[in-house]
């Protein structure tokens, strides 16, 4: 009873959902205030009843209602309770109500967060939200349903996936979706915008915290993807540009390229069809991503045309919305054109090349990514864009922006002379410089041209980026510094941070595949391994094969590894789980291969360097846009609200 | 012109990309693995699944209508299908299993608990003559002929709309020169 | 420089950035590609020599070979209509297993065996990629016309 329950609930708020998106949006356009009044109360009994029928699929796994066909196949009695709490979103149907639950706590957000925008506004933003959300609930009724029973009930779960029994399974997803599904605030905005055919100043700073909040969300749960990768299942690679990864790495790409354009639209009013396009574009991204992670629609396209109604749906519910809201573009972009100029050494000059140079990063991610589809669907075989592709392609536009970034950041608006330029980052270019041609060769001995390059440019951005917070702070001359400019100076830090990772990780990575019994020593780079023997562990749904090895370095004992080799009880799947010694300056990876024979195992051993600067630099990233969102010019916005709307209504 | 067209270009961009997963769509992976259909069934000589010690092989279906169905208690659509095979087998139609991929004891309990619609099951626990059945999955179910050929293949769950659109119409064809008692009680004619 | 001639100016330059960085991709996108080829288009020669690409279908059960204590592994892959003796060094992947679907990329070297410097088998137990699935589905078409 209680399943259907939740289902019930489902088809209210799908009902709700339909309200949220008719009335609001014809009461704007026809002046009619009593329909726009229906947007808010509509959004929140919609969340109430979203709300619920997701903790009714908590209580099904919390329970272990095997008559629920998304339960059986997901969960399994001898799951340890807060994985069944996270298998809820382990698969395709119970990720799609999450993706409604998380879509749900966003428009109430809206709803509270709009209350100093103009009603006809923000009656047209809910109105869109209402529009996606009925679409995704719709899906997920029709060819998703999470509720569906079994009959007769199955008397024990097919148990998760083994890859995802792993803490990082409780905050990479929501995270992700977080910021997923965040992006459609932006579009919302956007689409209002359209169908106002006003885009002003006020537009660009109410969206911009919605879109810091949604890009942060992203930031941090590509970062968790990407960590759990590594430790979990990556055999110590920490991104393999697969289409999963890549469908949240291109609305991360567009919605960081939103972001810039934001700020020249905030500052100079200019920029505007650009920007409504780039809201789209990530919008229409994260619904592909969507597709593409959670689903197996998108596998091959075989694979997206083995359920046909599936996938002739989302293609559907595709067109509807992006193909819809570029639509509008193409009718409406026009009337929002804006006369603004600006020099060629300005803050506007390096933004644009920020977005485009963004843009072309995503669309080669983009590319590399359908291309097999494409192929696959004339009939042309099966393909695969190989990595060193994307790596190239993402180098490319990005090293150049990178570099910019630094620039950027010390020009003014409108107008800047070189020559200013110059004397302001002059030394700062020649430290970085200096830093990066000695530094791999102090620290390595040998360095390529490409790590050069990128160690060079990651340091700039460090250095350039904490140029005016270290005047600040440590010199107290200067500006007075906002939590929005520091959070940019904070996130653009992280970047550099991360450059610095990134490649000095892959280039001064050491891998060995090697064959050990228990008894043998192993050298890899200044490390030894002592392998002292294999012993069997009992998980709770697992059993292990368990090594012991001594790190040791210069014959000091740093530490004792344990990498384990698990099969998990009910799917019979072995799993590796890797050991890794953690400190800053480098991560020591130790995994099991397999039982060679003669009590000789096959070992995978890696030495990174400064592989958690990829995790410290994102980090930073989100911080900065935390700091960016609490900025008081934000919060003023929400303090007056009586004051804003007249101001907006005598402009 | 371009001043009002380059605004249209998104869209443009967008149509030719749907497009091509409208396409994709219209490839259905279902129609390929049918390759079997019209050749004679693949000989198979497993162990059942009640007793290790009893062997079912191809020769017991020769000359008879019925069902091959490919099952395995990991598989949960199998359990949707379950039911109504069972009221196939009370309807008389004739039904061998080929259990794929499992443990002798939960495929038995499985058995013992939800009832036995099988005439016999072979067991498959490495997936042998699921190979040479050109099996993907489970659950599968082919309609073997009167002539020991196989007539029809259907993956996924077997459910009454599908026994009564694709299976009974050929069933009948087979059943033409009598032989077929269960046809009645399975709804045909 | 007067505000058009800048603007034209900027245009030059991101245009002519855009056109080293789509050839660069295209380069980067040729050299990348790899194609997937069955035991049966290996047989027939379809294959390239001097490539890398991706070889798909079953490990034969009981063909998995290794010297105890060695990191190298030999083992037969199979669509059912042929098959290709493949050989790998280092540590394979947890879901590699006989009687299971595979995906190896590599090179046939001069005698005839395939020389895998990747072995995939990113799938679950009941599950195949869907290039091996295809490849057996094509080679059982053929061995039945």
């Amino acid at each position: 009873m209680i399943p259907e329950i939740g289902q019930f609930a489902l088809v209210l708020a799908l009902c709700l959902a339909l309200v949220q998106a008719t009335f609001p949006l014809l009461g704007a356009a026809l002046g009619r205030t009593e329909w726009m009044a229906l947007a808010r109360p509509a959004a929140a009994g919609q969340f109430v009843f979203v709300a619920i029928a997701f903790g009714i699929l908590e209580y099904a796994f919390l329970t272990d209602d095997f008559s629920v066909e998304f339960v059986a196949q997901h969960s399994n009695s001898a799951l340890p309770a807060f994985y069944k709490f996270t298998a809820a979103w382990g698969g395709h149907e119970g990720s799609m109500l999450f993706w409604i639950t998380v879509l749900a706590i966003w428009t109430m957000a809206v709803t509270v967060g709009s209350r100093s925008q103009p009603e006809e506004f923000a009656s047209r933003v809910l109105g869109v939200l209402g529009i996606v959300s009925a679409g995704i609930i719709a899906f997920s009724l029709l060819t998703s349903n999470p509720f569906l029973r079994l009959a007769p009930a199955a008397l024990d779960g097919n148990d998760l996936n083994p890859l995802l029994q792993d803490p990082g399974m409780i905050f990479h997803p929501p995270m992700l979706y977080l910021g997923y599904v965040g992006v459609a605030v932006p579009f919302s905005f956007a689409i209002a915008a359209l169908l106002t055919g006003r885009l002003d100043k006020d537009w660009a700073k109410w969206t911009r915290p919605w879109t810091v909040a949604a890009w942060l969300c992203l930031t941090i749960g590509i970062t968790l993807g990407s960590w759990w990768a590594y430790y979990e299942l990556g055999w110590g690679g920490w991104w393999f540009w697969d289409p999963v990864e890549n469908s949240s790495f291109m609305p991360w790409l567009m919605t960081t390229a939103l972001l810039h354009s934001l700020a020249v639209t905030e500052r100079r009013g200019i920029f505007k069809s650009w920007t409504v396009l780039l809201a789209i574009a990530a919008f229409s991204l994260s619904l592909l991503g969507t597709f593409l992670t959670r689903s197996p629609v998108m596998v091959s396209v075989h694979a997206f045309a083995a359920d046909p109604t599936r996938g002739l749906f989302i293609l559907s519910l595709l067109g509807l919305i992006s193909g819809g809201g570029l639509l509008l573009y193409a009718f409406r972009a026009r009337a929002l054109e804006a006369e603004g100029g600006f020099k060629l050494v300005s803050r506007e000059a390096f933004l644009l090349a920020n977005n485009i140079l963004l843009v072309i990063a995503a669309v080669a991610v983009l590319f590399g990514t359908l291309y097999p589809l494409f192929i696959d669907a004339l009939g042309g075989g099966k393909i695969s864009v190989g990595p060193p592709y994307f790596n190239a392609m993402f180098l490319v536009p990005v090293l150049p922006l990178c570099a910019l970034l630094g620039l950027g950041m010390h020009s003014a608006w409108r107008t800047m002379s070189a020559d200013a330029l110059l004397r302001r980052l002059k030394w700062p270019a020649v430290a970085a410089v200096a830093a990066g041609v000695i530094l791999p060769f102090v620290f390595f001995r040998t360095a390529s041209v490409l790590a050069i390059v990128s160690i060079t440019i990651g340091i700039w951005v460090c250095v350039s980026s904490m140029l005016d917070p270290a005047r600040k702070l440590i010199l107290r001359t200067g500006a007075p510094l906002t939590r929005g400019h520091f959070g940019m100076c904070l996130a653009h830090f992280g970047v550099g941070v991360f450059i610095l990772g990134a490649t000095v990780a892959s280039a001064y990575n050491l891998e060995v595949d090697v064959s050990a019994k228990p008894g043998d020593t192993v050298k890899a780079g200044n490390y030894e391994f002592v392998f002292r023997g294999m012993k069997r562990v009992q998980g709770p749904n697992f059993v292990a094969d368990e090594g012991e090895f001594e790190l040791r370095r210069d014959g000091k004992l740093l530490t004792v590894l344990t990498p384990q080799k698990r099969v998990y009880r009910v799917q019979q799947n072995p799993m590796t789980e890797a050991a890794i010694n953690t400190n800053p300056a480098r991560d020591v990876f130790l995994a099991l291969g397999d039982p060679l024979g003669d009590n000789a195992w096959s070992l995978r051993i890696q030495v990174k360097p400064m592989i958690s600067f990829l995790w410290i630099g994102s980090g930073i990233m989100a911080l900065g846009g935390v700091l960016a969102i609490t900025d008081r010019r934000y919060r003023q916005l929400r303090q007056k609200p009586a004051v804003r709307v007249e101001a907006v209504g005598a402009a | 012109m371009w001043r009002y067209a380059r605004y249209a270009i998104p869209v443009a961009i967008f149509v030719a990309i749907g497009g091509f997963f409208y396409r994709g769509l219209g490839l259905n992976p279902n129609d390929v693995p049918s390759a079997l259909v019209g050749k004679p069934m693949p000989k198979f000589s497993l162990p059942t699944v009640t007793d290790p010690d009893a062997t079912i092989t191809s020769d017991a279906l020769q000359g008879k209508v019925a069902l091959v169905n490919v099952w395995g208690t990991w598989c949960i659509e199998c359990r949707h299908e379950h039911g109504f095979l069972v009221q196939l087998a009370q309807a008389g139609v004739p039904i061998y299993g080929l259990n794929l991929r499992d443990d002798r004891a939960s495929a038995m309990s499985w058995l013992a608990q939800l009832g036995n619609p099988y005439v016999t099951s072979g067991f498959d626990p490495k997936g042998v003559a699921a190979v040479d059945w050109g099996v993907t999955g489970a659950p599968e179910t082919f309609l073997i002929g009167r002539d020991g050929n196989v007539i029809f293949k259907h993956i996924s769950p077997m459910t009454p709309q599908v026994w009564r659109h694709d299976f009974l119409p050929l069933v009948e064809e087979q059943c033409r020169a009598g032989g077929c008692e269960f046809l009645a009680a399975a709804g045909g004619r | 420089m007067k505000p058009r001639q800048q603007r034209m100016a900027l245009i030059a330059g991101v245009l002519v950035g855009v056109v080293v960085a789509v050839g660069f991709g295209f380069r980067a996108f040729q050299e990348n590609l790899s194609y997937f080829f069955s035991p049966s288009d290996v047989a027939a020669g379809k294959s390239p020599t001097g490539r890398s690409f991706r070889l798909g279908g079953m490990v034969v059960n009981d063909s998995v070979q290794r010297e105890a204590g060695s990191l190298t592994i030999d083992f037969t892959v199979t669509d059912f209509a042929n098959a290709v003796p493949v050989r790998y060094t280092g540590v394979l992947p947890d879901l590699f297993k006989e009687g299971k679907g595979v995906v190896v990329r590599g090179q046939v070297g001069a005698d005839g065996r395939f020389v895998a410097q990747e072995v995939l088998a990113k799938h679950d137990e009941n599950y195949m990629p869907p290039e091996v699935k295809d490849a057996l589905a094509k080679s059982r078409q053929a061995e039945n016309k």
